[in-house]
């Protein structure tokens, strides 16, 4: 009791604070919120969640295997670009999510003394829960498609781990910068659209000419999709370390998620004691 | 209280800790030297483009001093009240105390465990049930899951919203969300409370009830620090309290110096606008307040039937010949119900010039139970003096007849 009582320096705002299981209790209880209100708000909730890549996908898949027929060369072409939307869908909802978090939080942020890390965390959370729904859809449809268990499907949380990193790493960095620029979220939607097209998504990495190959793979994005088609798809494809010739230059990708995380963070505590008096 | 009934053991156990531990205590909070400025740039630039086509725009800014060298110490169980205008900074000085905010200069220490909310509902989701919503803003507030949900019952019977629990809070009313969060407030397991304007809400009995639990925090060796407009609400729970300024502290006093001072800046505000002529500057008012025979205490209840008086405090700052004085009393629908006034008994006489007088009407209190407000007001040769809804007044009677005024009658039926 006394050693409760003992005077402690109230600072400013901080952005992950001391007390380990209430950071851990908010994150988990603002993720959770926003995504029952999301999904179980209506019967349909689950579905409503599949609706937005299992449409694009849809899309995709007819214009790219039957209209301009794409994916021929590719096996299991159906699977990889409905596990690779997914994932990137994964990215995108992390990144731009976190962007406006801070802004749409804006009453908890002037009105409660908390972790201020919280919330681009807590969306990152969200992302993961949603992935998990998404991730079950794919696996049946992988099933369905003669694509089977393998040791190798392992890989998989490793390559999520570092797409979320990279996420996590954007979030921190957008959503600090977005309370004072407002107009980095229209910017970042447009890196979006790159990142999208710019990633093997809707191809595969082989198809690249090969001097083009190895520069893509400085993007963490094709790595993780590059690795995720020889892990998970097709053991017959190239896995990054085939890819990218020597092994060295993986670095360059993972310096950029390390980078990318790094500045994040060190971004965020920067801003973190104004956030909210900028809001 | 009933609601806290097996929570007073522990609470009461928990009060005489605290006593035990009070000798030689430090102050629950200590504020020493606190300063806060915002910036305010003569040109801002909210996006990315217009920085990069003004890369040479001054950075020039204006510094607004919203707090200036505020020291203060609250003792344990002490309920602080931080009273000012709009924009005097109270509010910002709250943030830092809560760390919302950082201070430029100066340290704010606190002993014990800080409420983290400075205000009711924070967190609270229109799409999720109240049930939910409770669960949530108890882990907000510091409690576990497991504690959140033990205490779940106390809350919902406390807010008597039990037929209620299961409904999306989107469809709650106001008043009932206000009492919902005060509910889930209470639960709290803070030794310092940061409370911004709340008692504003509810209707006359939720308000008894919130008064109820501040009365318990208070027994329990809270401390609570409560930023107000409300002069009664001060009166009425704080120990001490706080008068702040632009930015300063003008008074840290008892709360009865502290309403009139508060009453003096906003009258003085008044002065300077249109109402001078009005007002004349002959005599101000400097309190209201409410009492029974042969007692000088303040009250803010009354019973139906009984006596009261209703008194006012002037200062006069010119000599004045015969002034009449009022006290008006509104209802909560701000009608004028009842006005006592000095000219329909004569004169009253000659003041001079720094005399201070109390005027005092006494009557049976036949108004309908309901809570009124005393507003005094005072003519000299044309022009008036008033000062709005100084003191509240809260009539309670055994029976509710639905008029506006209760004399007493008696009943009679004649047969024709």
């Amino acid at each position: 009791m006394s050693g409760r009582l003992r005077p402690a320096n109230v600072g400013g705002p901080f952005a992950f604070g001391d007390d380990f299981r209430r950071f851990w209790a908010l994150t988990w209880t603002l993720a959770t919120t926003d995504f029952k209100v999301r999904f179980f708000g209506s019967a349909l909730g689950y579905l409503w969640s599949l609706v937005r890549p299992l449409l694009l996908f849809g899309v995709l898949f007819i214009v790219f295997t039957k209209v301009i027929r794409f994916g021929g060369g590719v096996e299991h072409y159906p699977v990889y670009l409905l596990f690779s939307l997914v994932l990137f869908f994964y990215f995108a909802e992390t990144a731009a999510g976190g962007v406006v978090s801070l802004v749409n939080r804006e009453n908890l942020l002037r009105k409660m003394r908390f972790p201020r890390m919280v919330i681009p965390l807590s969306v990152a959370l969200t992302a993961l829960f949603n992935l998990g729904m998404n991730l079950i859809a794919v696996l049946v449809f992988a099933l369905a498609s003669g694509v089977y268990p393998r040791w190798s499907w392992l890989q998989v949380p490793i390559l999520v781990a570092v797409l979320t990193t990279l996420a996590v790493g954007l979030a921190m960095l957008l959503s600090a910068l977005y309370v004072r620029y407002r107009d980095i979220s229209p910017i970042w939607e447009v890196v979006q659209q790159l990142l999208f097209y710019g990633s093997p998504i809707l191809y595969v990495l082989s198809f690249v000419p090969d001097n083009f190959e190895k520069a893509m793979l400085a993007n963490p994005l094709a790595v993780v999709l590059t690795q995720m088609r020889h892990a998970v798809i097709d053991p017959e494809a190239p896995s990054v370390f085939e890819a990218i010739g020597p092994n060295v230059r993986l670095l360059i990708p993972m310096g950029i998620v390390v980078g990318v995380f790094l500045l994040g963070l060190w971004v965020f505590k920067r801003e973190t004691p104004r956030i909210a008096e900028n809001l | 209280m009933l609601a806290f009934s097996h929570l007073t053991a522990t609470a009461s156990d928990r009060a005489a800790e605290r006593t035990r531990a009070l000798a030689g205590a430090p102050p629950a909070v200590l504020v020493d030297g606190l300063s806060k400025r915002f910036r305010l740039p003569h040109q801002q630039y909210h996006t990315l483009k217009e920085r990069a086509l003004h890369p040479f725009a001054s950075r020039r800014y204006e510094e607004l001093h919203a707090l200036e060298d505020i020291s203060i110490e609250v003792a344990r169980g002490e309920f602080f009240g931080i009273v000012g205008r709009n924009g005097s900074g109270k509010s910002t000085l709250l943030k830092c105390l809560a760390g919302i905010y950082s201070a430029d200069q100066g340290r704010v220490e606190v002993s014990g465990r800080l409420s983290p909310f400075i205000e009711l509902g924070v967190g609270f989701h229109p799409e999720m049930t109240a049930r939910e919503n409770v669960i949530n803003n108890a882990i907000m507030l510091g409690l576990t899951r497991k504690q959140a949900r033990t205490r779940f019952d106390q809350v919902i019977e406390f807010a008597e919203l039990e037929e209620f629990v299961d409904l999306r809070l989107k469809n709650y009313s106001s008043g009932m969300t206000v009492r919902l969060a005060f509910a889930v407030a209470v639960q709290v397991d803070a030794d310092v409370l940061l409370v911004d304007e709340v008692l504003a809400v509810g209707d006359a009995s939720f308000q008894q009830k919130c008064f109820d639990q501040f009365e318990r925090l208070k027994s329990e060796g809270r401390t609570i620090l409560f930023v107000t407009h409300d002069m009664a609400s001060v009166r009425r729970f704080c120990d001490r309290a706080m008068l702040i300024d632009r930015g300063r502290i003008v008074d840290v006093s008892d709360p009865a110096s502290i309403s009139s001072e508060y009453r003096e800046i906003n009258f003085g505000a008044v002065a300077h606008g249109d109402q001078v002529a009005e007002s004349g500057g002959q005599a101000r008012i400097l309190d209201g307040w409410c009492s029974e025979p042969g007692s000088d205490e303040r009250i803010d209840e009354h019973m139906q039937g009984r006596r009261c008086i209703a008194s006012m405090d002037v200062q006069f700052d010119e000599a004045v010949e015969d002034p009449s004085f009022a006290i008006t009393f509104r209802n909560n629908m701000r009608h004028t119900i009842f006005v006592a006034r000095s000219d329909t008994h004569g004169p009253t006489g000659h003041f001079e010039a720094g005399e201070r007088v109390v005027v005092s009407f006494a009557f049976d209190n036949w108004l309908a139970p309901s809570r009124y407000t005393l507003t005094p007001s005072l003519a000299v040769a044309g022009s008036v003096a008033r000062e709005d809804d100084v003191a509240e007044l809260e009539v309670t009677a055994a029976h509710r007849s639905g008029g506006v005024i209760d004399p007493p009658y008696e009943v009679e039926v004649t047969r024709t």
